[in-house]
Formats: C-alpha cells, sequence, structure tokens
C-alpha cells in the first residue's frame, strides 16, 4: 500500500484509502512515541528542510521532531534570519536550498497555493504545514486521529466547527478530511465569519452554539485569529466569549459527552474558557501528541515511495 | 502455488512445536525471566502456540509479545513496493529478561537483523535467543538460529511457505517452486 500522490498539499480531493492509510500508520508511530528509545532508523539518509515563512511553534516543532524522531537530518529555515532579509526571491531561495540536495520540504507561508507552486520549481516531496487561508493538512489529519482515538470511529460522526471558519485552513482541512471519512460536518460562528454559500457543500450553519452543542459529538473549536484581523468580524472578544464561547455551564447543560477540540493556541477566555480548556471534556495536548504521530507517517508514507 | 514437496503436516507441525517448547525451557531452565516475541506476521501466530505449549509444560506463563520490524528494515530503497507496516505490541519490560525471538522462516538473515535492533531499542535484554520454523540456509549475515524446528537446504528458486490455521487454514509447510519474476 502507498499513497496516489507524492506530495502532501491539501486534503481536498485526497481519496479515502489515502486518508485511512496515513491514520493507520500513525497508528503504529504512536506505539513508537511511548518507547524508552522513540526513535526508528528508517529515514536515515535523508534529507528535509523545514521552510517556515511565517511564525510557528507546536506545528514547526511537532514536524522537527518528527523527523528527528524517524532519523532524517533536518535543516530549519525562517525568513528572520536568511536571506530573504536580503531581498531573494522566494524562487531563488527554493532553488539554492535545492540545490543542496533535499528529498523532502516541508512549507508554511502566509500566500496560498506556494506548496502547489513548489512542486513545479522543485524534485522533493512536498508538505504544506499551513499556506494561507488555504489548507493545514496535517492539523486535519491530527485532528481526525484524535476524534478517532476518543470515539472509535469517524463514521457517522457529528462535527461541528466552531468560529472563524472563513478564515481559517484548519476549519478547510477538517471538513475536506472529515466528508471523505464519512462524518456529518457543521459550522458554527457569527455570519460575518461563515463563509457565503457554505450549505450548497452540505454543510450546516449554526448561528446558537448551545444548537450546536446540543447535536454534535465533536466541537473543534477554532481560534480567533486576531492577527488575520478577526477583531473587524466581531464587535469584542467578550461580546464573542458570551455568544459563542465554550463554557463548562454550556457543556454540562446541553451535552455532557461533547469531546472538545483546538488547534492551540487557545486564548482562554475568548473561545474557550479556562476550565473548558483544562477540563475533562477536551483532547487538547492528545491532539499535540498525536500530530507528532501523524507527522511522521506523513514523512514515512512519502518519503519511503517509490517515483 | 507450484508445490515441490510438503514438507509438515498438521501432526508433524504440533510435534514440532512441542519440542521447540521443551527445548526452549531446557536451555533456559524454566520460564523464569523468560518472554516470547513473535515477529509479524506469521511468526506472531507460531510464538503465540509456543506460548501454549510452555503454558501447559510449564504451568507458567511468560510475557509474550509482537514484534513489527517494518521500520528497521534496510531494503526500503530498493523494494519496488512500499512495505505495510504493523504495531508493534510489547507492553511488558525485556530489561534483563531472556527474549525468545520467534519467526517462522530464516533465509537471509536481514529480518532477524532489524528485530535485533528494535529489540535493542526497546531495552537491554540479558540474552536474545532466536526460533524458527524452518532454516532454509542462505545466509547473507553472520546470524544463526538456536532452535530450528527442521533445517532444509533449498535453492535459491525455491521458496518455504508456511501456512498456518489463523490466516491460511491449515497447519502446514510446503516447499514451492518461487514464483518468476517477469
Amino acid at each position: 500500500m502507498s499513497l496516489s500522490n507524492r506530495h502532501l498539499l491539501g486534503l481536498s480531493g485526497v481519496p479515502k484509502e489515502d486518508l485511512q492509510l496515513i491514520l493507520d500508520t500513525a497508528r503504529t508511530f504512536r506505539e513508537v512515541l511511548e518507547r524508552p528509545i522513540k526513535k526508528v532508523p528508517t529515514l536515515q539518509g535523508k534529507t528535509v528542510v523545514n521552510l517556515f515563512y511565517e511564525d510557528s511553534t507546536r506545528t514547526r516543532i511537532s514536524f522537527e521532531l518528527a523527523q528527528k524522531r524517524l532519523s532524517a537530518d533536518t535543516i530549519n529555515f525562517s525568513t528572520s534570519t536568511s536571506s530573504v532579509k536580503k531581498g531573494e526571491t522566494f524562487k531563488d531561495t527554493v532553488r539554492n536550498i535545492e540545490a543542496m540536495k533535499v528529498d523532502m520540504i516541508v512549507v508554511r507561508h502566509k500566500s496560498a497555493g506556494v506548496p502547489q507552486y513548489l512542486t513545479k520549481i522543485s524534485k522533493a516531496n512536498i508538505i504544506n504545514a499551513g499556506d494561507g487561508l488555504h489548507e493545514h493538512p496535517t492539523q486535519g489529519l491530527l485532528d481526525m486521529y484524535s476524534i478517532n482515538e476518543r470515539l472509535g470511529r469517524l463514521e457517522g460522526l457529528k462535527v461541528c466547527i466552531v468560529g472563524d471558519v472563513a478564515h481559517s485552513r484548519v476549519a478547510l482541512s477538517n471538513i475536506y478530511g472529515l466528508k471523505t471519512m464519512g462524518a456529518q460536518v457543521s459550522v458554527c460562528g457569527p455570519s460575518t465569519m461563515i463563509p457565503f454559500g457554505i450549505e450548497a457543500l452540505g454543510i450546516k450553519v449554526y448561528h446558537k452554539i448551545e444548537e450546536a452543542l446540543k447535536e454534535n459529538d465533536v466541537l473543534n473549536v477554532i481560534r480567533i485569529q486576531l492577527e488575520r484581523d478577526a477583531g473587524r468580524r466581531i464587535p469584542s472578544l467578550r461580546e464573542y466569549h458570551n455568544y459563542f464561547g465554550v463554557t463548562t455551564e454550556r457543556i454540562e447543560k446541553f451535552n455532557k459527552d461533547i469531546v472538545i477540540l483546538h488547534p492551540g493556541p487557545i486564548n482562554r477566555g475568548v473561545e474557550l474558557s479556562s476550565e473548558v480548556a483544562d477540563g475533562p471534556y477536551q483532547v487538547i495536548l492528545d491532539q499535540v501528541t498525536n500530530g507528532v504521530a501523524v507527522r511522521m507517517a506523513v514523512l514515512y508514507l512519502l518519503g519511503t515511495m517509490h517515483s | 502455488m507450484d508445490i515441490k514437496a510438503k514438507l509438515f503436516d498438521e501432526e508433524g507441525f504440533n510435534r514440532t512445536l512441542t519440542r521447540l517448547a521443551h527445548e526452549i525451557l531446557e536451555r533456559n531452565k524454566g520460564s523464569k525471566n523468560l518472554v516470547l516475541v513473535g515477529m509479524r506476521t506469521r511468526g506472531e501466530f507460531i510464538g503465540s502456540r509456543i506460548f501454549q505449549k510452555i503454558k501447559e509444560i510449564d504451568k507458567s506463563e511468560p510475557d509474550f509479545g509482537v514484534l513489527d520490524v517494518t521500520l528497521y528494515r534496510d531494503d526500503f530503497r530498493t523494494r519496488l513496493k512500499q512495505p505495510e507496516i504493523g504495531v508493534t505490541n510489547i507492553t511488558f519490560d525485556i530489561n534483563d529478561k531472556h527474549v525468545i525471538l520467534i519467526d517462522d522462516v530464516l533465509y537471509t538473515g536481514r529480518t532477524v537483523r532489524a528485530a535485533l535492533d528494535a529489540l535493542m531499542d526497546l531495552g537491554r535484554p540479558t540474552t536474545i535467543q532466536l526460533c524458527v520454523m524452518v532454516d532454509r540456509g542462505h545466509r547473507e549475515l553472520p546470524i544463526k538460529a538456536d532452535f530450528v524446528g527442521k533445517n532444509i537446504p533449498t535453492s535459491i528458486n525455491e521458496e518455504v511457505r508456511v501456512r498456518i490455521k489463523e490466516t491460511d487454514g491449515e497447519d502446514a509447510i510446503y516447499l514451492v517452486n518461487a514464483p518468476s519474476k517477469n
């Protein structure tokens, strides 16, 4: 069994068998992460570049750990300490890095489509670690893995994505991936944050968090991203919390079986109350652990593939 | 399957497993500090049979686990098909234990090399001993089995097929002509 594409650019259009293969493979690596020596020699001699044109803590560390635990050689690149400051173009930077013989590139960029463009100018396997408002496929995969780990299935589950869906690549990757795996996806948020016409994709829209809680098995609560101008779409963070914040009172009143996901970093007291963020309904730190396993699975499946 | 000879039928298979279990207990003076590790996929089932035998003979229950060595293989770059990987399930401590590594057929020794590396990443056993149903020769590495069901000299153009009830519906071992690779 191998994946049908040698890059991972997004979850849109990825067949169910491929998603299942990644999730199954991640289970193997989850076991490796529990060992005293959390390292296997599988990608020995492969070189991976982490090309991060946008800030990141979790994703970059998670990818780097995944690479090291597979024994790949890793190079980290971030714009603030590179020749991008001297005015080198993206294409020149990539060409130069590739001339040093790298096998895989993990890329994050503020513009959508950059990973796709990379596949045209580089021979390496490309993994998208977030491109603009487009997709963040490994986050989508680790969310699905975490849901499956907690509830034992994805098919037929009702999953609601809460927050600024219109400006979230996490939301989009979740929607594509979960729909392919047979889950029922809905979204919840103020109308300024819900993409126009999303109902056409067969996605239910909630404008009341109470209803979303009541009718779903899982809430994937995404962050209010002030750096993406979220402030212009809501009157205030406090008002957002009052109407859409997930709190213990709301959970206990409307659905005690709910599973809460959050991709981090959390705005405590905005999308989640602090109590919920640390409470029994969430799987937030499991998501982080699973993230390493899922990324190991993707790196393994792409890195050992024959062209 | 182009069969040349049936090497074991169900009875022979069972007798050999009984003998192997006795040998393992004899050499290790009982099952104290003994752990059994079957290698996916067929070694897992042979391992669980030997585990049952030891339970009957010795009235003791050594730990039994399953090892998947795919991540430690040396042929990722040369194989045409990406190998499927399974989950290792060894939930006990192997430090200072006598590990009996169990597989169906010993051939080039490369899988065993991978298994040794995988085991070393899980701890530091006192000894690792290798138990196989069939040793067919043609070693490419300096590796030797401690417990052997049957030594069968083979040619490179032959294959040894171990079939077991759990996956194949019968307990038997066949010598077959290798399918041509064109």
